[in-house]
C-alpha cells in the first residue's frame, strides 16, 4: 500500500497539510462542534431550571439533561477538538506525513460510536448518573461501555501523535528541537496517556460490574481512580489551551517565546504534578490522611501552580515584546491597547487567559486547599470554578483556534465577520459572569447538582438568603448569554463551512521545505538577560493577579475561622 | 511565527532566561511555598480540621449504632424523624439514605461531639447550612469528625452529593441551643 505523501501548502499561511491528515482534522473538528451544540442546548435547559424563577425541567429530565450536557461538554466537545490539535500540531507544524491515517479513522470512528453509545444510554432514561458516575449509583453497562470505547480511540489518537513525531524526526521534515506549541501538545498527549489508563482501570470494572460479573466496587477506590481519570483529564485541556495561546501569540503577532526554557520546563512541571490532582476530589472524604491530602492537593508544592503562573507571565509576556518591537512602546500598556481586539483569533485567546487565570486559576487553589475546601465541597462554587477553567479557559482558545482554522484549513471566507468580532466577548464575559456568580451561590452554601434550592413542599425545608436567589437567577441571564455567545460560534463555523466563499486551495507537494528556526532571529536574540524589563506592562498585570489571589485565599480563611469548630 | 516553529538556538536549554521571567518565578515560588506553608499550619493553629479517623463499617452495623442512640436518648420527634438531645462529648451517628438524613439532633453550643457518618445505600454528601460545612458520605466508611457549634439556631443537612431522582428532598436537621 501506497503511503499518501501529498500535502497542500495553504497560500495564506504557508501551512502544509498532509492530505490525509486534513481530513482528519475536519473530520474531528466538526464531530467536536456537533458535541458542542448538543451540549449547549442541554446547557440552556440546565440553567433555565436552575434559574428558580423559570425552574423549567420536571426533576428526572433535569438530572438526565445535566449528565448529557456534563459528558458532551467536557468529554466529547473538548477531546474531539483536541485530537484536531494533536495532528495539527504534530503533521502541519512539523511538515511531517500523518502516521497511519487509516488506523487514525479507525480511532475516530471508535470515539464517534462510543459518544452516540453514552447519549444513547443517556437518552433511554436509566443513566442519569451525572458525569462522575459514583458507584454504587448505577447506569445502563452501554454507558460504561461508551466512554470506554471514546477513550480507546483517544488513545489510538494519540498514538498516531507520537508516531508521527517519530515520522517527522525520522524523515528529518524539521531543524533542531519541535516548535514550543508541538512541546506543549506533546505533553497533553503524554498527560492524555496516563489519564486513559487511570479510565480504564476503574471505567472496564465498572462496566463488569454494570454487567452482573463483579460484585462490588468500593466507593472511595472508585473515586480515587475516578479523579485520576477526571481531573488530570481537564490538565490535559490545560496543557492543550496554554499550547494553542502559544500559538495564537506567534500567528497573530509573530511572538516569540520569551525564553525557550522557561516555557518548556512549565510544560515539564506540568507532566511531573498534575498527575496528583486526584486528592482535589477527595480533601473531605473519609479514609484518606490528612498528610496524603495536603501533599497530592498541592501538587507537591504548587509546582503545577507555578508552571500555569509562569505560562501567565510568558504568553502575555511574548505578545508585549512583539508588539513593542512593532513600536508600540508608549507606557505600560500601548502594546495591549492597540492589539487587535476586533480580531475573533486574538480576542478569544486573551479572554481565555484572563478569565482562566483570574478566576479559574484562583478558585481552583483556593478550593484546593485542604481545609478551605470544607467550606466549598459539592456546592455550586466547583461548577463556578470549571465553567472559568475549561468553559472559558478551553473552549474559548478553541473558538479563537476555530477562527484561524477555517480560512487555512477549511478553506472558507469566515461568513458574518460582524458577529464572529462579538462572539468571543459575548461568550467570554457572559461565562465570566456565570464563574463568578455561580461562586457566589456556592460561598453561600448551595448544591450543585441540585434541582430545587427553594425545597418547595418539604417539611425539613430551608430558606436560603434572598442573595442566593439573586446570585442563580444571574447565572441563569448569563448562562442565556453564554448560550447566545456559543450559538453565534457554530452558527458561523458551519456557516462558513458550509456557505463561506471558497479560498484557493495552493499548490500541492510530496516534498515540502522543512521546517527551519528563524536564524535572523536568532542572532538578534532579544533581552535575554541583559537587563532590559521589556514585559513591564505584563509583569505589573501579573503582580495584579498575584495580589487579588492572595487576598481572595485569606479571605477564605477568615471564612474558614468563622464555621463550627471541626477537629 | 516561533512558538510554532523550531527553536531558534538549537540548544535552547542553554539559552538565557529574561531577567522578568526569574523575578517573576521567585515571586511565584514564594507564594507556592507560602501555600504549602498554610494547610499544615492551620492543622496546628486552626480550629476547623478534619480528622483521619475512619473505619469501614456495613450499612446493618452502622444502623444498629444510630438506632441505639436514638433509643436512649431521643426527646422528641420532628416530621416523624426523631429528635436526639445526646450529652456532651458523646459518639452520635448520622444516617445518609434515600432521601433522608436521620436522626435529628439537639446539639448545645460550645459543647463538642463525636459525629459519626456513612451511607446506607449510594453516596450522600453532608452539606450544613447555613454555616456551609461539607463532606463526602460514602457506603462502607463511617468516618468521625468531632464538631463544636458555636452559634445556636435551627441548622439543616442538605444532600449536596448526587443521589438519585429524590436527591432533592434529602434533608436533615441539627438545633443547636444556648
Amino acid at each position: 500500500m501506497a503511503v499518501d505523501r501529498t500535502f497542500r501548502i495553504c497560500p495564506q499561511t504557508g501551512l502544509a497539510y498532509h492530505r490525509p491528515a486534513e481530513q482528519l482534522m475536519k473530520a474531528h473538528a466538526v464531530a467536536g462542534v456537533v458535541a458542542l451544540l448538543v451540549g449547549g442546548v442541554l446547557a440552556l435547559f440546565v440553567a433555565l431550571t436552575r434559574w428558580p424563577a423559570v425552574h423549567m425541567l420536571p426533576a428526572d429530565k433535569f438530572y438526565q439533561a445535566l449528565t448529557a450536557h456534563g459528558i458532551d461538554m467536557l468529554i466529547f466537545w473538548i477531546i474531539f477538538f483536541e485530537m484536531a490539535v494533536l495532528y495539527f500540531t504534530s503533521s502541519t507544524l512539523l511538515r511531517a506525513r500523518l502516521a497511519t491515517p487509516r488506523i487514525a479513522w479507525a480511532g475516530f470512528a471508535l470515539m464517534v460510536i462510543g459518544a452516540l453509545l453514552t447519549n444513547w444510554a443517556i437518552l433511554r432514561g436509566n443513566s442519569s448518573v451525572m458525569m462522575t458516575s459514583y458507584v454504587p449509583m448505577p447506569a445502563e453497562p452501554n454507558f460504561y461501555l461508551g466512554l470506554i470505547l471514546f477513550a480507546v480511540g483517544a488513545l489510538i489518537g494519540c498514538f498516531i501523535f507520537l508516531a508521527t513525531l517519530v515520522i517527522a524526526r525520522y524523515e528529518r521534515t524539521y531543524e533542531g528541537s519541535v516548535p514550543l506549541v508541538t512541546f506543549g501538545a506533546l505533553t497533553a498527549c503524554i498527560i492524555a496517556i496516563l489519564t486513559i489508563v487511570n479510565g480504564a482501570i476503574i471505567l472496564i470494572p465498572t462496566w463488569l460490574w454494570s454487567l452482573g460479573y463483579i460484585g462490588n466496587i468500593d466507593a472511595l477506590l472508585y473515586r480515587v481512580i475516578w479523579w485520576g481519570l477526571g481531573h488530570p483529564s481537564q490538565q490535559i485541556n490545560v496543557s492543550a489551551h496554554v499550547a494553542v495561546w502559544y500559538a495564537i501569540a506567534a500567528i497573530v503577532f509573530g511572538a516569540k517565546p520569551m525564553s525557550e526554557k522557561v516555557s518548556r520546563m512549565a510544560f515539564l512541571l506540568y507532566i511531573l504534578f498534575l498527575q496528583l490532582a486526584s486528592a482535589h476530589h477527595l480533601l473531605v472524604d473519609p479514609g484518606v490522611s490528612a498528610e496524603w491530602k495536603m501533599f497530592n492537593t498541592s501538587y507537591a508544592m504548587y509546582l503545577a501552580v507555578l508552571a500555569s503562573l509562569i505560562h501567565g507571565l510568558t504568553v502575555p509576556g511574548s505578545i508585549e515584546v512583539a508588539q513593542r518591537r512593532k513600536g508600540y512602546t508608549k507606557g505600560l500598556f500601548e502594546w495591549l491597547r492597540k492589539a487587535p481586539w476586533g480580531n475573533p483569533v486574538f480576542s478569544g485567546m486573551f479572554l481565555s487567559l484572563v478569565v482562566f487565570g483570574f478566576l479559574g486559576g484562583i478558585s481552583g487553589v483556593v478550593m484546593g486547599t485542604e481545609q478551605i475546601n470544607i467550606i466549598i465541597h459539592n456546592t455550586i462554587y466547583v461548577p463556578g470554578h470549571f465553567h472559568a477553567t475549561v468553559a472559558t479557559g478551553t473552549t474559548l482558545a478553541f473558538m479563537a483556534l476555530t477562527y484561524f482554522l477555517i480560512p487555512t484549513l477549511f478553506r472558507r471566507e469566515l461568513v458574518m465577520k460582524g458577529l464572529a468580532k462579538w462572539q468571543p466577548y459575548i461568550f467570554g464575559i457572559s461565562m465570566a459572569v456565570l464563574s463568578l456568580f455561580m461562586m457566589g451561590a456556592g460561598t453561600l452554601g448551595v448544591a450543585r447538582r441540585h434541582w430545587d434550592m427553594a425545597f418547595a413542599g418539604n417539611p425539613m425545608g430551608f430558606e436560603y438568603p434572598t442573595t442566593a436567589y439573586l446570585m442563580m437567577g444571574l447565572v441563569g441571564i448569563s448562562a442565556v448569554g453564554a448560550v447566545i455567545g456559543g450559538a453565534a460560534y457554530i452558527l458561523i463555523t458551519v456557516g462558513s463551512i458550509l456557505f463561506g466563499r471558497k479560498l484557493p486551495a495552493g499548490e500541492t507537494t510530496t516534498q515540502p521545505e522543512p521546517v527551519r528556526a528563524p536564524v535572523a532571529e536568532a542572532l538578534e536574540g532579544h533581552g535575554g538577560g541583559v537587563g532590559v524589563l521589556e514585559a513591564r506592562g505584563t509583569f505589573v498585570l501579573a503582580m495584579l493577579l498575584l495580589v487579588s489571589f492572595v487576598v481572595y485565599y485569606f479571605i477564605n480563611w477568615k471564612y474558614l475561622a468563622s464555621v463550627w469548630g471541626l477537629s | 511565527m516561533s512558538a510554532i516553529l523550531p527553536p531558534s538556538q538549537r540548544l535552547w536549554w542553554k539559552e538565557p532566561v529574561e531577567r522578568i521571567e526569574i523575578v517573576w518565578i521567585a515571586i511565584a515560588f514564594v507564594w507556592c511555598l507560602i501555600l504549602t506553608f498554610m494547610m499544615p499550619y492551620w492543622h496546628v493553629f486552626g480550629k476547623q480540621n478534619l480528622s483521619n479517623e475512619a473505619y469501614r463499617t456495613t450499612p446493618q452495623a452502622f444502623a444498629a449504632k444510630a438506632q441505639a442512640v436514638v433509643d436512649k436518648w431521643k426527646v422528641r420527634e420532628v416530621n416523624g424523624v426523631p429528635v436526639v438531645k445526646p450529652p456532651a462529648g458523646a459518639d452520635i451517628y448520622l444516617v445518609g439514605r434515600l432521601w433522608q438524613w436521620w436522626p435529628a439532633y439537639e446539639l448545645k453550643k460550645g459543647e463538642s461531639y463525636r459525629l459519626h457518618l456513612s451511607s446506607m445505600d449510594w453516596q450522600h454528601g453532608f452539606s450544613l447550612q447555613p454555616v456551609n460545612i461539607n463532606t463526602q458520605v460514602l457506603p462502607g466508611y463511617e468516618m468521625v469528625i468531632t464538631v463544636t457549634p458555636n452559634k445556636a439556631g435551627e441548622y439543616t443537612i442538605v444532600c449536596n452529593e448526587y443521589c438519585g431522582i429524590g436527591h432533592h428532598s434529602m434533608l436533615g436537621k441539627i438545633y443547636v441551643v444556648d
